[in-house]
């Protein structure tokens, strides 16, 4: 099967991920394999800035959504009354399709990276914001009660007992919101902010570059759920006292 | 932002794409034959909505039956837990390109596509919901001489009714955020336009998204209703 599309398809499309090397990677495209090591062997390092992309939006985005969620947590935990209007505005955010958000964003704030960055935070609002809020629910009254007794002030109770009480909550939303960050962060090409999603829109129909690029993703999402059930753990001591 | 938003292009621009949905606009590319106008953003809009359905059909046709008996049983905890977990951790474009690459396009391959992406919030969700309902109530229903069958559908089902739809909203706003690439696996969708700009213009682009956004709302509104006129009356009391 040669499809003829795959010659148009190199070298044209993409952003110039797929320009200077391209008559070698033909012969490979054009056979029907699922994936040619040896294409891969020589190409890999093409792979390398989509990657170090992809990792930043993924930092910033879910860095930059988990400080306006918690900050919005914490808000909502001290006015119980904010709660329902910011759980139904985050959750509009939530559901607006990344895609559909890029393009939504691009007559405001142009195509590019911040665009993407911008949509890819918005989704991670509704989770980390609810598994907070969740989270510091939770803590016993009995637990702040005796804060009090001894003495801690309001802004103690909340920084030295509620927030470290809650943590497992907060990294479960973390975990989340990041795995999916790394997923979604795929689409960020088509909001032009490049990432993994660039050598796949490259060659859209070209098996080895898709699961090659398809596997870092999926690689990474995984390294970063790993990481952060880790540092849970770490953060968490009488979570493992209590299940051994 | 705000100053940002008010100026005349972005407004412009808002304007633009709202005539581009209620009315045919000429393109410089389809040689003098118009585009957009409400029978198209209806045509594609329900076409988008087809392919989201009946993803989420069969999603729920391989999903709810297996985290059912899983939940009720209560084994195999790691297989939907962890599977759950993978799920969220699939690259859209990844799925639906390779798809389209090694299977081929069309309406099948891409409704399997899709599929893939709803089985594991429904499953993951669907197991805690069941397994999660309280062992007494269960042993209460047992003794009372219900059969297994009458305990998943008269107990577990009920109380598990919040936690099951959260898995199906979730599928449900995954699988219509990808319905939108569809054109990248050779089938109609809203995404013609947000991927065709060539064609339909910047017009078209944002029209294309303000009706895929929409669309998103409505499924996810529709949901959270039927969840709620699913939902005992008892459990809502519970949570008030």
């Amino acid at each position: 099967m040669t499809d003829p599309s795959l010659v148009a398809a190199v070298g044209e499309v993409g952003e110039g991920f797929f320009k200077e090397r391209s008559s070698d990677t033909l012969p490979c495209q054009a056979t029907d394999a699922l994936f040619c090591w040896d294409w891969a062997r020589e190409n890999i390092d093409r792979y390398g800035t989509p990657t170090v992309q992809h990792l930043e939006l993924v930092v910033i985005s879910v860095v930059l959504g988990f400080a306006v969620a918690f900050a919005l947590a914490l808000l909502a935990h001290r006015r119980r009354w904010l709660q329902p209007p910011l759980l139904a505005a985050t959750g509009v955010l939530y559901t607006i399709p990344s895609i559909a958000f890029f393009f939504l964003l691009l007559p405001v704030t142009g195509r590019g990276r911040d665009t993407a960055i911008i949509a890819l935070s918005a989704y991670t609002l509704q989770i980390i914001y609810r598994n907070t809020v969740i989270g510091l629910a939770n803590v016993p009254s009995s637990v702040k009660e005796a804060a009090r007794g001894m003495g801690l002030t309001e802004r103690q109770i909340l920084w030295k007992v509620e927030v470290p009480l809650a943590r497992p909550e907060i990294f479960a939303g973390l975990q989340i919101a990041t795995v999916s960050t790394v997923a979604i962060a795929t689409l960020a090409v088509f909001a032009g902010g490049g990432g993994l999603g660039a050598p796949i829109k490259a060659a859209i129909n070209f098996k080895t570059n898709i699961i090659i690029a398809g596997s870092i993703a999926i690689l990474m999402a995984v390294a970063f759920g790993l990481a952060l059930v880790t540092a849970q753990r770490l953060l968490t001591p009488w979570k493992r006292a209590e299940t051994t | 932002m705000i100053g940002a938003l008010l100026s005349s292009p972005a407004l412009a621009s808002i304007g633009g794409a709202i005539e581009f949905i209620f009315a045919p606009q000429d393109s410089s590319v389809t040689g003098g034959r118009q585009v957009g106008g409400f029978d198209q953003v209806v045509e594609l809009t329900l076409s988008q909505l087809e392919l989201t359905l009946l993803a989420l059909g069969l999603s729920l046709l391989v999903a709810l039956p297996l985290g059912l008996y899983l939940g009720h049983r209560g084994t195999g905890e790691l297989f939907a837990v962890v599977l759950g977990n993978v799920g969220r951790a699939i690259p859209e474009l990844a799925l639906i390109a390779f798809m389209a690459a090694a299977i081929g396009v069309g309406v099948l391959n891409l409704t399997i596509a899709l599929a893939v992406l709803g089985v594991p919030p429904i499953l993951a969700n669907t197991f805690v919901g069941i397994h999660q309902v309280d062992r007494a109530t269960v042993d209460a229903a047992r003794g009372m001489g219900m059969t297994e069958f009458e305990i998943l559908r008269k107990v577990e089902i009920p109380l598990a009714v919040p936690t099951l739809f959260a898995g199906v909203r979730g599928a449900t706003i995954a699988i219509v955020a990808t319905a939108t690439i569809a054109p990248l696996a050779g089938v109609e969708s809203l995404g013609d336009f947000i991927l065709g700009e060539n064609v339909y213009g910047s017009n078209g682009v944002l029209a294309g998204a303000i009706v895929v956004a929409l669309l998103a709302l409505t499924l996810e509104f529709a949901f959270a209703g039927l969840q709620r006129l699913l939902t005992s009356p008892g459990l809502k009391l519970r949570s008030a």
